[in-house]
């Protein structure tokens, strides 16, 4: 946490089709420093595809990603991600995560140490023997939040974190996300969970259709919404 | 009839007096089937993920000759190995035609690409899956073959017992490169092909026990393993 800033981020116009599909169309965002930027959207908007991109996962059409300071993957070694579908290695709760430090070139008992520390922090200290693949389905997605954390990035994107965990769970997840804003880390997340979304987002950006309809500080987006779709989606009445 | 009689009665004599002579041919011909097996899979493990997590041009056409290389003839195999190693052959000096060595290097160009061609599907589908995941983490495609090798374990692990199962198996390649010399280099195929015709029918027929035993348990334990992970398999599945 001590090297300098990759942030601000800044995409510029991003653009993605797929088989003549316009999956994102011109998206423009800044993520400042330390302030939790949600994107907020129906299903299909595009929310997980922009992550990826801003991650450096998916190449866009057009439009660059633009970190400050660093590129590729010194700024991706920066970064990490906890996906809608978990992915989990075939082995135990706590390799996977021993697996993921490793990666950062960390040694052995320093990356059990860092795994530990993680699982406790998620609630799943006492879990770390089992088989990841038999955990519930919102334990897994803890686990995966849990293996983001351990490689202490400056930026997590977390795309949906909390969809398929109990209320309590979720709570937890909620929890954790503002610790991270206190550790100095900044969180981009998206969800199309409009009560997180006004608990957690600092700034907003509202896609619909692959397009980022309105973008600012999330307290004037809630309370003026400029476009009719935000209008919609706020009141519970824009599904996709 | 009775000559299948005695020859069985004769057969179970040798087995199970441990004839010296039969026991010898059995732990020979493992030894060589071993040798040839830990040879493929030096070669077919790291080459088979390499095939399923980079992509290159011609890579189609690799894995086309690949599995193509699967069905290769023991005989022809025997042939081309028999004039590399002759004494005129390019390999010549090495001196080894007729030695065990020689009969693992042939039943090793056999299995090299039955475990790469099934390694390379094992390792091309789990990739597919956790490429995204793995590249967040910042995992290299090259650092990421032996994660997927020993997450796709199982798997990997029917892929050695089809090669093993098809060096115990065959016969035309190790009569041609070892010559079926007592003490030596006679295996158990080549004893069974050869020395049947020579009225040593009890030899024959105890060592054809043995190799039937082996393929069973060959394909017990294959199933052992895939009935193992399937349960767990099915559950992935489930959770996804
Ligand atoms: N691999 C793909 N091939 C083709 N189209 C895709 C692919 N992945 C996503 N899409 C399409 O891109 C659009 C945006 O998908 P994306 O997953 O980003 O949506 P999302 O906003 O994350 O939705 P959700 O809330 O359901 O997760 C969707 O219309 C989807 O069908
Ligand atoms: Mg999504």
């Amino acid at each position: 946490m001590e090297a300098p800033s990759i942030l601000p981020l800044a995409l510029e116009s991003i653009s993605l089709r797929h088989d003549g599909q316009q999956i994102l169309d011109r998206i423009n965002m800044l993520v400042a420093r330390r302030r939790t930027t949600v994107v907020l959207g129906p299903n299909g908007a595009g929310k997980s595809m922009l992550l990826k991109i801003a991650h450096g996962l998916i190449a866009p059409d057009s439009g660059t990603v633009r970190w400050s300071g660093l590129t590729g993957a010194a700024a991706q070694a920066r970064q990490a991600m906890v996906f809608q579908k978990p992915v989990l290695l075939n082995r135990s709760v706590l390799a996977n995560i021993v697996h993921a430090v490793r990666l950062q070139g960390i040694a052995r008992a320093a990356a059990v140490h860092r795994a530990h520390t993680a699982l406790d922090y998620v609630g799943l200290g006492d879990m770390a023997i089992r088989p990841a693949r038999s955990l519930s389905g919102g334990e897994q997605q803890r686990l995966s939040f849990a293996r983001a954390w351990a490689r202490d990035p400056e930026v997590l994107f977390l795309d949906e974190p909390t969809a398929s965990l109990d209320p309590a769970a979720s709570w937890s997840i909620e929890q954790i996300i503002l610790e991270l804003r206190r550790e100095g880390r900044t969180a981009i997340l998206s969800t199309h969970d409009l009560a997180m979304a006004r608990r957690l987002a600092d700034d907003l950006v509202f896609l619909h259709h692959g397009r980022a309809l309105e973008a600012g500080p999330a307290a004037s987006l809630f309370s003026d919404p400029k476009t009719p779709e935000l209008t919609a989606f706020l009141k519970g009445e824009l599904h996709w | 009839m009775s000559d299948l009689t005695e020859g069985f009665a004769a057969a179970f004599r040798l087995l199970f007096g441990f004839d010296a002579d039969l026991w010898e041919i059995i732990v020979l011909s493992l030894e060589v089937n071993l040798a040839a097996v830990a040879l493929s899979c030096l070669i077919g493990l790291p080459l088979g993920g390499a095939l399923a997590v980079y992509r290159f041009r011609g890579r189609r056409a690799v894995i086309v000759l690949v599995n193509a290389l699967m069905g290769l003839p023991p005989v022809v195999v025997g042939l081309l190995v028999y004039l590399m190693l002759s004494r005129s052959g390019p390999l010549g000096a090495l001196n080894i035609l007729f030695t065990p060595g020689a009969m693992a290097i042939a039943q090793a160009i056999l299995v090299t690409p039955i475990v790469t061609a099934l390694t390379r599907q094992i390792v091309e589908s789990l990739w597919h899956d956790y490429r995204e995941q793995l590249t967040s983490l910042g995992s290299s495609r090259r650092r990421a073959i032996p994660t997927l090798l020993w997450d796709g374990r199982t798997a990997v692990l029917t892929a050695i017992l089809a090669g093993f199962g098809r060096a115990a198996a065959e016969v035309g390649a190790v009569i041609i490169v070892g010559g079926n010399i007592a003490h030596h280099t006679r295996t158990m195929t080549t004893a069974i092909a050869l020395e049947t015709g020579r009225g040593n029918l009890a030899l024959a027929l105890g060592l054809g026990i043995v190799l039937v035993t082996l393929a069973i348990v060959l394909n017990a334990a294959a199933w052992m393993v895939r009935e193992r992970s399937t349960p767990e398999a099915a559950l992935v599945v489930a959770s996804r």
